[in-house]
């Protein structure tokens, strides 16, 4: 099991830690729904350094990056940053990304964990163009600090002006003495904050600097528990729930960050998808009847047919009503429309709605 | 991990009170904390009469579902319906306010299947 470089830090906190992609990670401190309250009303603090980083550098390290993802990187600057995915032969999700600018012919891709070794060598084997491929995920931790109170609690460990930064850009600055963190206004909790990308050596010392400055304004470590129901609650894609090897981004829902201005892995297939419009769709919903629909549960119509799964589901501590994700026909993914979710073995009733759900 | 010597337990982490013919039952500090929060504890057996491990109800948390197994056989006489609207009970205070349901027993003097605190301690290893 991999430990990240606050594992030890986790452990003297009490959190209950759990193997999640190879990793042992906190899932939660002191409580999920206290922690998922702290970041919607004030501030938490998550280590996700799990989260893998290549780095793809040389003169056609855009073309490479081009090639791959289904988002127009030829758009970024340097200090932007996108979301974007990579797409197999397919047209299915190999895995969805954030894509950095760091500088001319310098990327950075932020990939899910449990992808590491799978992403790495799909962009390895497509890497026809000269640009070089580093994983830097062993050298590389990852803070996200979010909430409505993140910028002023980060504001005393910088003289970075965080309030002006847009969403979805990022500087390199010294934070609380530490030199050349990439302070990145992203996050996946849809509270606002920040992500601070480290190496190793500085994690522990960033982590308590930020626990401290954000004393003041009710900062808590957060678990991976909280970072799951705060996600949900904006209907963020979690890879390997929502999105996987066999779903298409149009019909996830990705059809945003789907750019056909050039061309990708699988491109004449997805653009043929968006033309024809899906067959299915990644669809919020919520239950009327009272139960908590999770990963797997079949999704059903008013006769009883099985009509599609669902992907991702739990109690939403800020709604305090039940929801989901899941995958169903166009014939019924329009909000309002009435679904029916198999509870352990009961068909509760549920209703289709936008997203996101918060 | 709170253990109350005066219960006895089963290894599916639910603790059991027996006060002449009728038990209290809930599950232990143990499982709600393994549980996490508490989102709603469901029981439509009130009436029923149940063998000892039939499941007599679930137990939702964010994160995870859960069946409740019965401890002893008996008939189910009262839930605790103060768990419905507060099932943070359980998490809290699992051995008192968070109680779950009243059993009444189909032979008082069988003990087959549970465990001392001692025992049970053990089987968590706390």
């Amino acid at each position: 099991m991999k430990q990240t470089a606050l594992t030890h830090i986790h452990r003297s906190l009490g959190a209950k830690m759990v193997p999640f992609a190879g990793f042992e990670m906190p899932v939660q401190y002191e409580g999920l729904i206290a922690e998922h309250h702290a970041v919607r009303q004030a501030v938490g603090v998550f280590d996700v350094s799990h989260m893998g980083e290549f780095l793809i550098q040389g003169p056609e390290a855009l073309d490479l990056v081009q090639s791959l993802t289904t988002n127009d990187a030829s758009k970024l600057y340097p200090g932007k940053v996108q979301y974007s995915c990579m797409t197999n032969d397919q047209g299915g999700i190999v895995d969805d990304l954030l894509v950095y600018m760091l500088a001319e012919n310098s990327y950075m891709l932020v990939v899910n964990a449990s992808n590491i070794e799978k992403d790495f060598l799909w962009i390895q084997s497509r890497n026809i163009y000269d640009a070089q491929l580093t994983d830097v995920s062993d050298q590389t931790s990852l803070l996200a600090v979010q909430g409505p109170k993140a910028t002023e609690a980060l504001q005393t460990l910088t003289d970075v002006q965080l309030g002006t930064m847009g969403y979805y850009t990022f500087v390199k600055g010294r934070m609380a003495d530490v030199d050349d963190v990439i302070i990145s206004a992203t996050g996946y909790t849809g509270a606002g904050g920040f992500e601070l990308y480290v190496p190793n050596q500085a994690a522990e010392h960033l982590w308590r600097a930020v626990l401290e400055a954000g004393q003041a304004y009710g900062i808590k470590p957060c678990g991976l528990g909280a970072r799951d129901t705060l996600r949900l609650e904006k209907a963020f894609c979690l890879y390997g729930n929502d999105i996987d090897d066999t779903t298409n981004p149009i019909e996830a829902g990705l059809g945003w960050i789907t750019k056909f201005t050039k061309t990708f892995t699988a491109s004449e297939i997805i653009r043929q998808i968006k033309e024809k419009g899906p067959s299915r769709r990644l669809v919020g919903f919520e239950m009327i009847d009272r139960g908590i629909p999770r990963q797997h549960y079949s999704i059903h119509d008013a006769e009883g047919h099985s009509i599609g799964h669902v992907t991702s589901g739990t109690q939403s501590p800020t709604l305090g009503k039940a929801i989901g994700l899941g995958y169903v026909p166009i014939s019924h993914s329009a909000p309002g429309t009435e679904i029916f979710i198999d509870i352990r073995g009961r068909h509760l009733r549920a209703r289709v709605v936008k997203t996101p759900f918060l | 991990m709170n253990i109350p010597a005066d219960l006895l337990y089963t290894k599916d982490h639910e603790w059991v009170r027996i006060e002449g013919d009728i038990a209290t039952v809930g599950i232990t500090d143990f499982a709600q904390s393994e549980l996490g929060d508490i989102v709603f504890v469901e029981i439509e057996t009130l009436g029923q009469t149940l063998e000892r491990e039939a499941v007599f109800g679930s137990v939702e948390a964010v994160k995870t579902v859960s069946d409740l197994y019965l401890p002893v056989s008996g008939e189910i006489v009262e839930v605790n319906e103060k768990i419905n609207s507060n099932p943070e009970l359980v998490n809290s205070d699992p051995y008192g306010e968070g109680w779950m349901i009243k059993v009444k027993l189909s032979d008082p003097s069988d003990r087959s299947g549970l465990l001392s605190a001692s025992e049970y301690q053990q089987l968590i290893g706390a």
